[in-house]
């Protein structure tokens, strides 16, 4: 099973481009029985949504 | 362009710098990107001003407030990237373009165990919705201290990504690294930001809840 480590190295990565096939039903699996990575996952949309607010945002 | 397009165009322009919701609003945005890239409110209130009088200078060609937006902050950029080739020949502080106060090797055994699974206390738990409990402003307060809390070379490139919006490619030829020191930079800014935002911030408000 692929671990944590290599897990969110692969979501970081996913944010810039597309991940393999292999790799993306690797680590769609890993992130299905791994509540940290789900949680991650979810994190990392919240970080991007949350930074471009804070881009438009006014003082 | 033909007379009619760029008239129209040159008349869409003077609308918007007549706007000056919409230039203090850029001027904001301009400002707080630039001081979190350069680590010195001096340097960004000049680098925003230059940026700012190079754009209106060749105000002419641009069709509307996203265009505009785009390319004030592509001069920012340039300009920033200018204060820090100069910063580092300067005073020789090598660390904020090609810098050692990051190691891209640092150890990650903080966070993962020896197989790489999370370390019990370091895993990500649901951040659910604090925002109840907690006002808005605190929110940016702690975003903005983890920003800054980021190592300088981590910081520039996740707000060249997230808050820029440039893509991959555009960010290595602005730094000159490779994609895949890209990739490590953004993974660790992304871990830091992450880890920062939950302890300062979700698990914090649960705390308050129950506190109250």
């Amino acid at each position: 099973m692929m671990n944590c480590r290599e897990a969110t190295r692969l979501m970081s990565e996913s944010q810039e481009r597309k991940l393999l096939v292999s790799n993306q039903m690797l680590l769609q699996l890993h992130v299905m029985m791994c509540s940290g990575c789900h949680n991650f996952k979810q994190q990392m949309g919240t970080i991007r949504t949350r930074t471009r607010e804070y881009a438009k945002r006014k003082e | 362009m033909n007379d009619n397009q760029s008239k129209t165009s040159s008349q869409q322009m003077s609308n918007l710098l007549a706007d000056t919701e919409f230039l203090d609003d850029i001027r904001q945005q301009m400002l707080r990107f630039a001081t979190l890239q350069l680590r010195d409110s001096h340097l960004a209130e000049d680098a925003v001003q230059e940026a700012l009088i190079g754009a209106l200078k060749n105000a002419g060609s641009f069709g509307g407030r996203a265009a505009l937006k785009t390319w004030m902050f592509a001069i920012l950029k340039n300009k920033i990237i200018d204060i820090l080739r100069y910063k580092q020949r300067v005073v020789n502080v090598s660390s904020l373009l090609h810098g050692q106060d990051e190691n891209e090797d640092e150890d990650l055994s903080e966070l993962f165990d020896s197989k790489g699974f999370w370390q019990v206390d370091e895993r990500p738990v649901a951040w659910g919705n604090p925002e109840a409990s907690m006002r808005e402003s605190d929110f940016w307060r702690v975003f903005e201290a983890c920003l800054d809390n980021l190592p300088a070379k981590q910081a520039r490139v996740f707000m060249m990504r997230e808050f820029v919006e440039l893509d991959a490619e555009e960010i290595c030829a602005n730094l000159e690294l490779t994609l895949s020191n890209l990739h490590v930079l953004l993974y660790r800014s992304r871990l830091r930001l992450r880890e920062c935002i939950e302890n300062n911030w979700y698990l914090k408000g649960e705390r308050n809840d129950e506190l109250s």
